[in-house]
């Protein structure tokens, strides 16, 4: 356990102390005040491992978890985890303080919020830090569960519920295949660690099992990171508070897709079915996310796609920089680890603009009471500083100057006009789609910004539209969008400092061979390049279709709704759930006698078969005993009176025959020599006979068997085939002795116990806790009989008042 | 002997297992009131039958039977004792409260 491990525990830690806080502080300080700590202290934690990044090391730290399954709990830190580590506490430390005034402390459930946050937090470090495979699944799937839970925060909304139920039945489906995927990783390369697999990458690519692995893994990736066709928990998540939103479902969680896609390109990439996967999937996800963001009109909706879009963005680049994988040398290794390069420069980029937005949402929502762009307007004058962080990290988003998305946009540029110079893959036929998408989805992606920016704060204000008067939030709120648009401007002026502690590392941590070729440099302005001229052909395209929207919104209307995702998944869920209430209700009848057929069919099958595939059965009369004729005249006795049992219609009868038998076992004791058991059963069975007595005498008396003959044929033969099933067991077990006896140890009961009655002194002596719980059984039984009758007795006094 | 034990067992458990898919209440008592004897029966064969005297240590005798199986059943019968005594309690408190003793009739609340 090293202070790493301490660290990524330390929410955990952290988080089963939080109720204990928000009690003893009697909410006179926002909890969120106490929790600030963490994501702080986690911050400057990180911050320090810069410099070892910065040279190359890789720091790790192991400990054993459990050391029969060989899993070491290995803590990895190099520069890609470290990116992240950054991300999590960085943007932890913002939302937290941003959570303080969003939340408000007197009526909001605030031990709930931050208990989940925090398990986030830790579990996403896990995940992030994690080498090995099933740690890291534990984590991921803890990431789902928080988010479940956060998402659920306000659980009293229909909308919220539903939304979190989504996200985690497909992120936990997901996720099964993930794991699947990782156990296929574990047979491929006989370990579980992370960077053992990389190392044996070029040997599992032959693997048979590669495709599969590579396929299941990246399910499980693409539903958490929200990719087309998965997508369609995002939007529903944004039910969550908006702190939430902000962090989860766009700065960190979501990413976290991205970030396993990146860590298996060393594995995967340069195959054709990851690139053609990862880069047209993400592409895919990018147009679809952008397209349908212009047609929301809730602002967080409209924030969702658009994260959906982004993310679609980022995965599409780490698609095409796994080509660098494909082309190990030569100029073509340069453009496209560039390509990958640009893709976590943007995964960075999007976390500092978009979760700016965010809360600038959030501020718009508690400021005027509502996120619908149709109700809002002219809120330019009301909040100014609002708008001002809108605008920075809206044109960042839309990829302006002179914000760090435009630098990370024309590089995703140039990296799609990239994949038209070469021949591989089938590019040449199709690689034209590549820029052209990019294209595309930009300006649908300004067109979406300009909506948020110009329709939220221009055009004419409408109190009469909002239910309260609006005003500009306190600074304390306001202070952590500032920051991130003061990162997002930062980022474009001084992008190198940014790439040389913090990117550049985390590329050579991915991709080592870029560190020799010095991959990483950005360059603010490039020259009159094609990019260039694409981002130009985006303003210009964006503008148009901004201004003439109304003409042409109306296509939207033009798909059916019936036809959506949406539709198929609500429409699977509910025949899964009619499926699964028939099939259930169709065994689950509520009769004992059904569920008593399944449990002996069961056994008798499951005997039946095991008896057939172990074989050896054989019946030996070698060890019986001799048969007097006395125990011939007892046994039918018994079989005699057990029959008068079953097939009497009277009371009297049953239970007089029911001793019968009784009294004829007793009987058999005394010839099986126990002394004991003859004396205790005569007493039990009378006193059983005198309880039996008395109970029927309430009961109803015994009717006819007037039972349908399918009823009786069932019984049986359900019946006879146990019966026989037990005799034939009861066999077998008498002749297979698998250890000798312990009775020898008793017969020293004289000496060890002071009793000449072995029977005895096994009861009292040897087996005496044994003997103790038995007497307690006895009295809970009598006491549940006391108090059946006392709570009749009850019953009728108050009947009859 | 431990064969004609078997097939005792083996008809005692037939009896009980038809009289507990009955669907009377009383019934199903006497059945459960049937296997204990045939879950007793098949522990004392387990230890061989007829194979000494009584474990009396006062007795002259070298061999005994099989002591252990006869304090299992020993507390096996306490036991049963019990549980019979209760189910009794409860099926006459059930029909009490329900009117009815048929089983097919008890199903529960169709939405619990």
């Amino acid at each position: 356990m090293s202070t790493i491990h301490l660290m990524i525990f330390l929410p955990f830690i952290f988080a089963i102390i939080v109720p204990l806080i928000d009690r003893l502080s009697k909410r006179k300080v926002h909890t969120g005040a106490f929790v600030l700590v963490v994501p702080l202290v986690l911050f400057v934690y990180l911050l320090q491992y810069i410099p070892e990044v910065v040279k190359g090391n890789i720091s790790t730290a192991s400990f054993s978890w459990i050391p029969d399954l060989n899993f070491t709990f290995t803590v990895v830190i190099d520069g890609f985890s470290l990116l992240f580590g950054l991300l999590i506490s960085g943007m932890g430390v913002l939302v937290v303080l941003y959570s303080i005034y969003y939340l408000a402390k007197e009526r909001e459930a605030l031990a709930h919020f931050y208990v989940y946050l925090l398990l986030f937090m830790g579990a996403m470090l896990g995940v992030v830090f994690s080498d090995h495979l099933m740690i890291l699944y534990v984590f991921w799937e803890l990431t789902s569960i928080s988010s479940f839970l956060l998402i659920a925060y306000w659980y009293e909304r229909k909308a919220s519920r539903q939304g979190s139920l989504k996200a985690l039945l497909i992120t936990v489906t997901g996720g099964f295949f993930m794991l699947a995927g990782f156990i296929l990783l574990k047979m491929m390369g006989d370990t579980y660690s992370f960077r053992e697999l990389i190392d044996q990458a070029d040997e599992l690519a032959t693997h048979p099992f590669f495709l599969a692995a590579m396929i299941l893994l990246l399910i499980g990736t693409f539903t958490k990171s929200a990719q087309f066709p998965f997508s369609i928990w995002l939007p529903d998540a944004m039910e969550a508070p908006t702190p939430v939103s902000a962090y989860l479902h766009s700065a960190t969680m979501v990413k976290a897709g991205i970030y396993l896609v990146a860590r298996l390109t060393p594995l995967f990439g340069g195959h054709a079915l990851w690139f053609w996967l990862v880069s047209g999937v993400g592409l895919v996800t990018l147009l679809y996310g952008s397209w349908t963001a212009i047609k929301q009109t809730d602002l967080k909706a409209l924030l969702a796609y658009s994260t959906i879009s982004q993310l679609g963005l980022v995965m599409s680049l780490i698609g095409v920089g796994s080509l660098a994988f494909y082309f190990r040398e030569g100029p073509l290794f340069t453009i496209f680890a560039t390509a990958l390069f640009a893709g976590i420069f943007h995964l960075f980029n999007h976390s500092t603009f978009k979760g700016s937005l965010f809360m600038v949402v959030g501020i718009i929502d508690l400021g005027t009471g509502t996120r619908d762009i149709r109700r809002l307007g002219g809120l330019l004058h009301l909040m100014p500083i609002t708008f001002t962080v809108a605008v920075i990290s809206g044109f960042s988003m839309a990829g302006l100057p002179p914000f760090n998305g435009f630098l990370s946009k024309e590089m995703f540029f140039q990296s799609m006009l990239d994949v038209l110079e070469i021949d591989v893959f089938g590019l040449k036929t199709w690689g034209i789609l590549f820029p052209v998408i990019a294209w595309v989805a930009s300006v649908f992606t300004f067109v979406y910004a300009m909506i948020l920016i110009f329709k939220t704060f221009t055009g004419k204000f409408h109190p009469e539209r909002l239910n309260r008067p609006v005003r500009e939030m306190p600074f304390g709120m306001l202070f952590s969008p500032i920051i991130l648009a003061l990162i997002v401007i930062g980022g474009f002026f001084f992008p190198n400092t940014l790439s040389k502690f913090i990117l550049q590392p985390s590329l050579y941590s991915l991709l080592p061979e870029a560190e020799q070729r010095g991959i990483g440099h950005i360059s603010i302005w490039h020259g009159f390049t094609p990019a260039f001229w694409l981002t130009v052909g985006v303003v210009l395209f964006g503008i148009l279709l901004y201004l003439t929207q109304r003409k042409w919104r109306n296509i939207y209307h033009l798909y059916p709704k019936k036809l959506t995702l949406n539709g198929l998944y609500y429409g699977s869920l509910n025949g899964y759930e009619r499926l699964s209430y028939r099939v259930t209700t169709s065994y689950m009848t509520g009769s004992l006698r059904h569920y008593l057929l399944y449990i002996f069919t069961f056994l008798t099958l499951v005997m039946v078969i095991s008896l057939i595939r172990n074989g050896n059965v054989t019946v030996t009369v070698a060890n019986n005993h001799p048969v007097a004729v006395i125990d011939i005249v007892i046994v039918i006795g018994i079989i005699a009176a057990a029959i008068a049992t079953l097939l009497t219609n009277s009371r009297i009868a049953a239970i007089v025959s029911l001793s019968a038998v009784g009294y004829l076992v007793v009987l058999l004791y005394v010839i099986f020599r126990a002394p004991d058991l003859a004396l205790t059963q005569m007493v039990v069975e009378t006193v059983t006979t005198v309880l039996f007595l008395l109970c029927f005498y309430h009961l109803p008396k015994l009717e006819k068997r007037l039972e349908p003959v399918k009823f009786k044929l069932t019984n049986g033969i359900v019946s006879v085939t146990f019966g026989l099933l037990v005799t034939v067991l009861s066999i077998l077990a008498f002749n297979h002795k698998l250890f000798p006896p312990i009775t020898s140890f008793f017969e020293n009961s004289f000496e060890l116990a002071g009793g000449k009655n072995i029977v005895n002194t096994i009861l009292v002596d040897f087996r005496g806790f044994d003997t103790m719980l038995e007497i307690s059984v006895l009295v809970i039984a009598g006491l549940g009989v006391y108090s059946l009758i006392r709570l009749g007795l009850k019953e009728r006094d108050t009947d009859e008042s | 002997m431990e064969i004609l034990m078997a097939i005792l067992i083996g008809i005692l458990v037939s009896i009980g297992t038809y009289l507990v898919l009955s669907k009377q209440m009383l019934r199903v008592i006497l059945g459960i009131s049937l296997y204990s004897h045939a879950a007793n029966l098949l522990i004392i064969t387990m230890g061989g039958l007829k194979t000494g005297s009584p474990p009396l240590l006062s007795e002259k005798e070298a061999t005994f039977t099989d002591a252990l199986p006869q304090a299992l059943i020993l507390t096996a019968i306490v036991i049963n004792f019990a549980v019979t005594a209760l189910i009794l309690v409860l099926s006459y408190r059930t029909y009490k409260k329900h009117g009815t003793d048929n089983l097919e009739k008890l199903r529960g609340n169709e939405h619990e």
